[in-house]
């Protein structure tokens, strides 16, 4: 009997480790439930993650991408009892299972003579895999860290090993940043990345205004309202050329749903990466979970890759 | 660079040579072969792992961290030897080089972007039909006759992927001695190598004049590349080779994706008639032949540390060889692999490659078979080889010099 030899992507994780990285930061190692290469990603790429309930948040991958069977995020707790950081500090364990989509890139590291990296608090996680792939690439490069306190930033003591590329201010320590002696001469060939609260990312833009245009990339942490609540409960699919209905499960994917009816969809990685199998949606609301799509391509709606992506509502009718 | 140190006990040792004219033109046989001595057999004569059950190809291409491409993706390790031109920034590159440029192309070749050349390449098939067979009119029965490699397979591609990218009208007939040249040039250095390097000069200054910023028509491939490089996605160093690697790898792949599904309709008649009865199995039939026939054949890899895989361990330096064919025709793998079957789901063949070296013109080659097919299955009710096909030998490409076939309108 011929087999293929990746197991389907069902688009979930397991957490395998869970720790305290910082006052307030929780990090987690995340792997495929039955092992496997997890899909590929470039620095300043994050992941959603669907948590119990349907709630999706989204977040930087911040670990090693030569390790291809781990992510590794890190987790802000915010204020407010019922979010998402608040069950991941203190409700998610070790040995949970979640969903997940993506990863997608909206804040690639680009070409450069050199790298100005600013991060403040949890911003630092998209930085820090990008600061390691300067590193690889013998691009010359600074990290100005910002934070409340020492005891709040995740991650110092890996940058510890940067030497004096890392420069870290840490408010209580009487270190303030001050972005005037960074960014008042414009340096072409410079790219500036920044990822950080909005005050920061505000400033930044502000004073980047004289720099050459495309100099400067910034990524914010998409608010609350903008999430999607995701549904992994079995939902209908109508093929609408031939009028069939399947049902896709938890575990299933539209894909397979469909070949099991009789259509005919060519895929090829079954990971949300290559683009083979998009569908056209005629009805219904699809929940992305690909690797391609940017969120105005998401909200279009019109198509989706069924590999891995699934239905926000009940029902989902495909141009099959 | 070969210090045939020999290989662990473990590994299966071959003698042959993948590249001789006889291999090169009927490989089924030494695929069989190397599939069944076991998951990795050592290559005396190049020095090199092969690899040739679906299992390890799979596992090896989309394993970029330990697979790496940097080196090279043909026989030449160029750590070692000079590469014939600049390398490519896609193909022979890895992360964290390969990232900026390949992000750019999978946006401007991306699926959703290639709907705008839908409608035009689908009317452009028929057209071209329409002309081929009005040149070749049909006799009493209905029959006509042409040789499909000229008429439809090298004509079609040509037709719709230059101007796509936006190159300028002359000089055309450089691009498949180019590419012909270039998939030779992953082999080792023999006769068919040999034959082309006197062109290469004229071939690579034409081809480099193609990639320059003013030669490129706006609105086309290669003016999307240049305004990434405006928007600083890459540089303007890169921009050239970034147009190259679509010049290189986006004609011959095509011409001989599209020469493979015209020769598995013309042996397997019912198939043609499955296509006639359901005309949206184009795309299937489309990727069936590039997994029966694997257009292109091997490619390299270099072992960036010592690597284990199938129970072998292949030393750090090594070149790894990838039979793309024979994972494609594994039987571990696929019911029946030699068969041409629209029935079959050929999804999860490796005749694109897997993983972040995917082939990113893949979604061009299925609309240009599409096309084809779509237009061709409306008028033609029967395919039939007129005369045994002849074959193009090329280091990697599996390529027909000459497929005549005789066509029944419908």
């Amino acid at each position: 009997m011929t087999q293929a030899p990746a197991a389907p992507d069902d688009r979930t994780v397991v957490v395998t480790a869970k720790s305290k990285t910082a006052d307030g930061v929780v990090t987690l190692t995340l792997a495929r439930p039955a092992g496997g290469r997890l899909p590929d990603w470039a620095p300043g790429s994050h992941l959603d993650l669907v948590l119990p309930g349907g709630l999706t948040r989204q977040y930087s991958l911040c670990g090693d991408r030569w390790d291809a069977f781990r992510y590794r995020i890190a987790v802000r707790r915010e204020a407010g009892a019922a979010g998402a950081s608040a069950y991941i500090h203190d409700r998610l364990r070790e040995g949970d299972v979640l969903g997940i989509g993506g990863p997608r890139n909206n804040f690639p590291l680009v070409p450069a003579d050199r790298y100005l990296f600013i991060a403040g608090g949890i911003g630092i996680t998209p930085l820090l895999p990008m600061v390691a792939q300067a590193d690889l690439l013998g691009v010359d490069w600074t990290l100005l860290y910002a934070g409340r306190s020492a005891g709040t930033m995740a991650f110092l003591d890996e940058l510890a090993g940067y030497g004096e590329r890392v420069r870290v201010f840490a408010g209580d320590a009487g270190k303030r940043l001050d972005l005037a002696d960074w960014l008042g001469e414009p340096r072409p060939g410079e790219r500036v990345y920044c990822c950080g609260p909005d005050r920061l990312v505000a400033e930044v833009r502000a004073r980047c205004t004289t720099w050459p245009s495309h100099s400067l990339r910034t990524e914010r942490f998409t608010p609350a309202a903008l999430s999607v609540t995701a549904d992994s409960g079995p939902f209908e699919v109508k093929l609408a050329r031939t009028g069939a209905t399947v049902t896709v499960g938890p575990g299933a994917t539209v894909l397979d749903a469909v070949l099991g009816a009789g259509a005919s969809v060519l895929s090829s990685c079954r990971r949300g990466l290559c683009g083979t199998c998009e569908t056209t949606v005629l009805d219904g609301r699809p929940d992305h979970r690909d690797s391609l799509l940017d969120d105005e391509e998401r909200a279009g709606g019109d198509s989706m890759f069924i590999c891995v992506s699934r239905s926000v509502g009940g029902r989902l009718v495909l141009d099959l | 660079m070969t210090t045939a140190a020999a290989p662990a006990a473990t590994v299966p040792v071959s003698r042959a040579d993948p590249f001789s004219p006889r291999n090169l033109a009927d490989p089924a046989r030494l695929h069989g072969a190397l599939r069944d001595a076991g998951p990795v057999v050592y290559l005396s004569r190049l020095d090199v792992y092969a690899l040739a059950r679906y299992e390890q190809v799979y596992a090896a291409l989309v394993n970029w961290q330990q697979f790496v491409s940097r080196h090279g993706v043909g026989l030449s390790n160029f750590k070692y030897e000079e590469p014939w031109r600049p390398p490519s920034i896609l193909l022979e590159a890895d992360p964290p080089h390969h990232d900026a440029p390949r992000r750019v192309l999978v946006k401007i070749l991306g699926q959703r972007e290639l709907r705008r050349l839908r409608e035009a390449w689908l009317a452009d098939a028929d057209a071209l039909v329409t002309e081929v067979l009005a040149a070749h009119p049909a006799d009493g029965d209905g029959w006509t006759e042409l040789d499909a490699v000229p008429a439809l397979a090298e004509t079609f591609p040509l037709r719709v992927f230059p101007d796509a990218v936006g190159i300028g009208k002359d000089g055309r007939e450089n691009l498949l001695p180019y590419g012909n040249h270039s998939f030779n040039a992953f082999g080792p250095h023999n006769d068919l190598v040999a034959r082309g390097e006197p062109d290469v000069p004229r071939l690579a200054a034409w081809i480099g004049a193609q990639c320059q910023r003013e030669a490129l028509a706006p609105g086309g491939f290669g003016a999307g590349i240049w305004a990434a490089a405006d928007r600083g996605e890459i540089t303007g160093q890169q921009a050239p080779l970034v147009v190259r690697s679509l010049l290189t790898a986006g004609v011959d792949t095509t011409v001989h994706a599209l020469g493979a599904v015209l020769s598995c309709f013309a042996g397997n008649p019912s198939q043609w008639r499955r296509l006639r009865e359901r005309p949206e199995l184009a795309r299937t039939a489309f990727d069936e032949a590039v997994r029966l026939e694997s257009p292109v054949q091997t490619f390299f890899r270099t072992a960036d540390a010592d690597v284990e895989l199938g129970g072998a361990v292949i030393p750090e330096g090594k070149k790894i060889l990838m039979f793309l064919a024979a994972a494609n025709t594994d039987p571990r793998r696929w019911d029946n692999p030699a068969a041409y079957d629209l029935d079959r789901d050929p999804s999860g063949h490796v005749g694109f490659g897997m993983g972040i070296h995917q082939c990113v013109g893949q979604h061009i080659g299925r609309l240009e078979g599409e096309a084809l097919l779509t237009a061709l299955a409306c008028r033609v009710d029967a395919i039939e080889l007129a005369a045994p096909p002849r074959r193009k030998l090329n280091n990697t490409l599996r390529a027909l010099e000459s497929l005549p076939l005789r066509l029944h309108l419908a």
